[in-house]
């Protein structure tokens, strides 16, 4: 096989961890070669090492064929090595043009050449069929489109060796398929591709061969048409991990949360849900299914009490709470899983301990008198961690920013969890973390409901909403389409609903 | 967290070695010699008792007026308003000097609260709209200065004018001033005062609640991440409008320590230049309270000395400006070192 990419047993410590322990990945010319292993496992750090951010401590890196030293991003552009980070690096108040050309402009004569470039970058999109908008703000436009700019950006600069680090993690099942296609595409105009997923199922519809790592360490490489989902995933948490979700018969109580004819303004200004009502009751998990964007975001800000609501009612144990501050909502002990933790749920700068306390600094026993008690934070930092599996270089002291993404994830539901919500309001629970850690939060979430709490979850994944939910509401255009239980629906007629046809219509129209 | 500590302090080193070696080049390029002029500047203000107590005392108001910037940046809001916050510290502080007749031990800490207050609710003016209109608190606290310049320019002529000249205020007397004999006399009749001990003081305070107090660590929040802040249930606009609340009560006692300490009476017409220059020992101090004071004493030795060193050599003072300012040009754009000093490390390691 001719390799374009061999990595071979690189090293890579930090402090307090060995991120990289001798792994060996060989990327075949035009093929997607899937990179899978647990959260932590040391995939970006280890494509990292290719893009030329970080140093290998030992190990050969080959291009095809020849030795190189990448030293920082740039040698890498110039072996035509691109790379789309886990979380995006794109300056939002620029244009797509200006970020892609962003330390390669052209100049004619002093000025650069805006227009030119503007030109190629919509050629590109075409050739592609990218459909991105030269002249369009990164702030206005979706996290898929901002994706697509940063492929853009690679292939603006002739990269043929294209990394892609959990692309799928933040985009809608709509967008994941329009990924594939391109990412197809791409292939078939000689790239070659190294993606990250934790979708075992994404890994089957693209890849051709898979290196996986556990703990730093490499496992092995598979041809994916001969392997089997079951098997990938166990060669990478090292045990055997079960898909379906079991759990007993919910046992429903009273009305824990109500919400009436609920509207809520979106960013522009409009109605982004629209007399939304739902109960949800003690001991039950609702699911909300839905096409990303059709009020899902409104309504979670809405109960959280980061946006107003227009008009109608929110009752959290028939206490009216929707004039209550964020924090008055906190304390009446509802919890918040957001789906961008680096933007709403985390202080990157500040420590793993620090921030399993940002909810409840305040009180006893983690500071006394508003001076901070470290001891006691430290102590329950260390309890965290445990109980939830964190894994982080230097334990409870690690700033979080460097912690791997699905570690992150998994501080954010460890925090919130813990806090023994009424109502834990769980976006996009699941988002970035491996099988193994995607099976513990789910455990984790049922035991909540088994505790009689109230779980209203968001996600856009249909097989974590009909596995995980009792009841599921589907929401389109910011309205509620219907509720159904979740035994007696399956993935075609939520599906269905998504696009605002509400049960029993189905038929109707298709009679017409 | 240590380490970031360790680094942040590395890059200021480098960035004084840095303005000094630019200062050395100017000074050859005008005929002299640098290691006489550095010599004449150190020694100008360390010399002797005198100048050293001198230098403490031009550090003194650098002190406060850094704290104050740093305290404001860790919030994540840029304090350009020192300057304004210390003319009305100061004048509320000389006002109550004027006019109010204590024993020095009730009357000094009488100022000093008026002067923290004061220069407090300056500050919070620009918090306030910033907190509820969005108002940008760099425009804010420039208009701010401005008002406060023709405040001062207004108040002192009518109110507490001395008796022949328009343009200042009367002196306050010894019992309102922060010099005290003693000091003075070991100092060998320094302009030294008991500002430095409250700047120590306050120094020590403000480490204190950004590190160990559950202000600090919301106030940090809001600074790094408004949203994540917002969202966990911090009030972030309480935040905002405390911060520069504490922020321009610092740089209230920055003009106490001046009108009240240095100087013994307030002149209209001067925006207080130890107000901008807070900016600077903020940079070089890496926004942390100890880096704060030791960047003070730094430019105060630089300040104190540069008249000597002329004096002796004919190096015109400019150079020293000129230094200060290559530091601050350093300090600002230290990440440039910051990448530099990383390059080669990883070269190193490469290797
Ligand atoms: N800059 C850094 N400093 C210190 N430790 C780091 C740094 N970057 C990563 N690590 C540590 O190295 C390990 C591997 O992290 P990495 O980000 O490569 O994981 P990953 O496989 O991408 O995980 P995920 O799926 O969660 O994104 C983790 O333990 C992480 O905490
Ligand atoms: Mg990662």
């Amino acid at each position: 096989m001719e390799y374009v990419v061999e990595m071979l047993k690189i090293r890579k410590e930090f402090p307090g961890v060995v991120a990289c322990d001798d792994i060996t990945l060989q990327l075949a010319k035009g093929e997607i070669h899937a990179l899978l292993g647990e959260n932590g496992a040391g995939k970006s750090t280890l494509m990292s090492i290719l893009f030329g951010l970080y140093q290998p401590d030992r190990g050969t890196i080959k291009i095809r064929g020849k030795e190189e030293k990448i030293a920082n991003p740039n040698v890498a552009n110039d072996l035509k090595i691109g790379m789309v980070h886990q979380h995006f690096k794109l300056v939002h108040n620029f244009t797509v043009t200006e970020n892609i050309i962003l330390g390669i402009e052209q100049k004619k004569g002093i000025v650069v050449d805006r227009k030119g470039a503007s030109k190629k970058i919509k050629e590109l999109s075409v050739q592609y069929g990218l459909n991105v908008e030269p002249d369009s703000l990164i702030s206005n436009i979706s996290v898929g489109m901002q994706q697509r700019v940063e492929i853009l950006k690679m292939l603006y600069r002739d990269a043929e060796v294209l990394i892609f680090d959990e692309p799928t993690a933040v985009l809608t099942p709509q967008e994941v398929q329009e990924l594939m296609r391109i990412m197809k595409d791409l292939i078939k105009e000689g790239k070659s591709i190294i993606l990250i997923t934790h979708k075992l199922k994404e890994i089957k519809a693209v890849a051709d061969r898979c290196t996986i790592i556990r703990r730093g360490q490499y496992v092995g490489t598979v041809d994916v048409k001969e392997t089997s989902t079951e098997k990938m995933a166990e060669m990478m948490v090292g045990r055997k991990i079960s898909f379906g979700i079991e759990k007993k018969e919910a046992t429903p109580g009273e009305n824990a949360l109500e919400i009436r004819n609920l509207s809520v303004k979106n960013k522009v200004g409009v109605m982004g849900l629209k007399e939304f009502s739902l109960d949800v009751k003690c001991g039950e998990i609702v699911g909300i299914a839905g096409v990303d964007g059709n009020g899902q975001g409104e309504l979670a800000s809405a109960l959280i009490g980061l946006q107003k609501s227009e008009s109608g009612e929110i009752f959290l144990r028939n206490k009216e709470i929707s004039g209550l501050s964020i924090r008055e909502r906190i304390e009446n002990r509802v919890s918040h899983i957001s789906d961008d933790r680096q933007k709403y749920g985390l202080i990157l700068e500040y420590t793993l301990d620090e921030n399993l306390i940002l909810k409840k600094y305040y009180r006893e026993p983690y500071s006394i008198k508003g001076m901070l008690n470290y001891d006691e934070i430290h102590r329950y930092g260390e309890k965290i961690i445990e109980d939830f599996d964190i894994r982080a270089g230097r334990g409870g002291e690690t700033t979080v920013r460097s912690m791997s993404g699905g570690n992150q994830q998994k501080l954010v539901v460890g925090r919130e969890i813990d806090s023994n919500p009424d109502l834990l309001i769980a976006v996009q629970p699941t988002r970035g973390l491996d099988v193994g850690a995607i099976e513990y939060i789910h455990k984790r979430l049922i035991e909540q409901r088994d505790k009689g709490r109230a779980v209203l979850m968001i996600s856009l994944e249909l097989d974590e909403i009909l596995g995980l939910s009792d009841r599921v509401a589907v929401i389109n255009n910011g309205e509620l389409v219907g509720i159904v239980n979740a035994k007696e629906t399956n993935e075609a007629e939520i599906g269905l609903m998504m696009t605002g046809i509400k049960r029993g219509e189905a038929d109707e129209d298709q009679i017409q | 967290m240590k380490i970031r500590f360790n680094r942040d302090y590395l890059l200021s080193l480098i960035a004084v070695i840095l303005g000094l070696i630019a200062g050395a080049i100017l000074m050859i390029v005008t005929n002299n010699n640098p290691f006489e002029g550095y010599n004449y500047l150190f020694r100008g203000g360390t010399m002797n008792m005198q100048r050293i107590g001198n230098t403490i005392a031009t550090a003194t108001p650098l002190i406060f007026a850094g704290l104050s910037v740093t305290f404001a940046f860790r919030t994540g809001l840029f304090n350009i308003g020192a300057s304004g916050q210390m003319l009305i510290g100061g004048l509320c502080a000389t006002a109550i000097a004027l006019n109010v007749s204590l024993p020095k031990i009730l009357l000094l800490p009488l100022m000093i609260i008026v002067a923290f207050i004061a220069g407090g609710l300056w500050g919070s003016i620009a918090g306030f709209l910033k907190a509820k209109f969005n108002v940008h608190e760099v425009v804010a606290t420039i208009m701010l200065n401005w008002i406060a310049y023709w405040t001062v320019y207004y108040m002192v002529p009518l109110y507490l004018k001395a008796e022949f000249l328009e343009t200042e205020s009367r002196r306050i007397p010894s019992e309102a001033s922060l010099r005290i004999e003693w000091l003075r006399d070991f100092f060998d009749g320094s302009y030294i005062n008991l500002g430095i001990v409250l700047a120590i003081i306050v120094a020590i305070i403000v480490a204190f609640i950004l590190d160990k107090t559950t202000l600090g660590y919301e106030l940090k929040a809001v600074g790094y991440n408004r949203t994540a802040a917002e969202t966990a249930g911090i009030d972030v606009n309480r935040n905002i409008m405390l911060s520069m609340g504490i922020a321009g009560g610092l740089a209230g006692l920055a003009g106490l320590s001046l009108y009240a300490g240095i100087a013994t009476n307030m002149q209209i017409g001067v925006l207080p230049m130890q107000g901008f220059d807070g900016i600077a020992v903020s940079l070089l101090g890496a926004n942390s309270p100890l880096g704060v004071f030791f960047a003070a004493i730094f430019f105060g030795l630089l300040h104190s000395g540069k008249g000597f060193m002329t004096a002796m050599t004919g190096i015109p003072p400019e150079i020293a400006d000129t230094i200060i300012a290559t530091i601050i040009y350093f300090a600002a754009t230290s990440v440039v070192v910051d990448r530099f000093l990383e390059n080669r490390r990883k070269r190193r390691e490469t290797k």
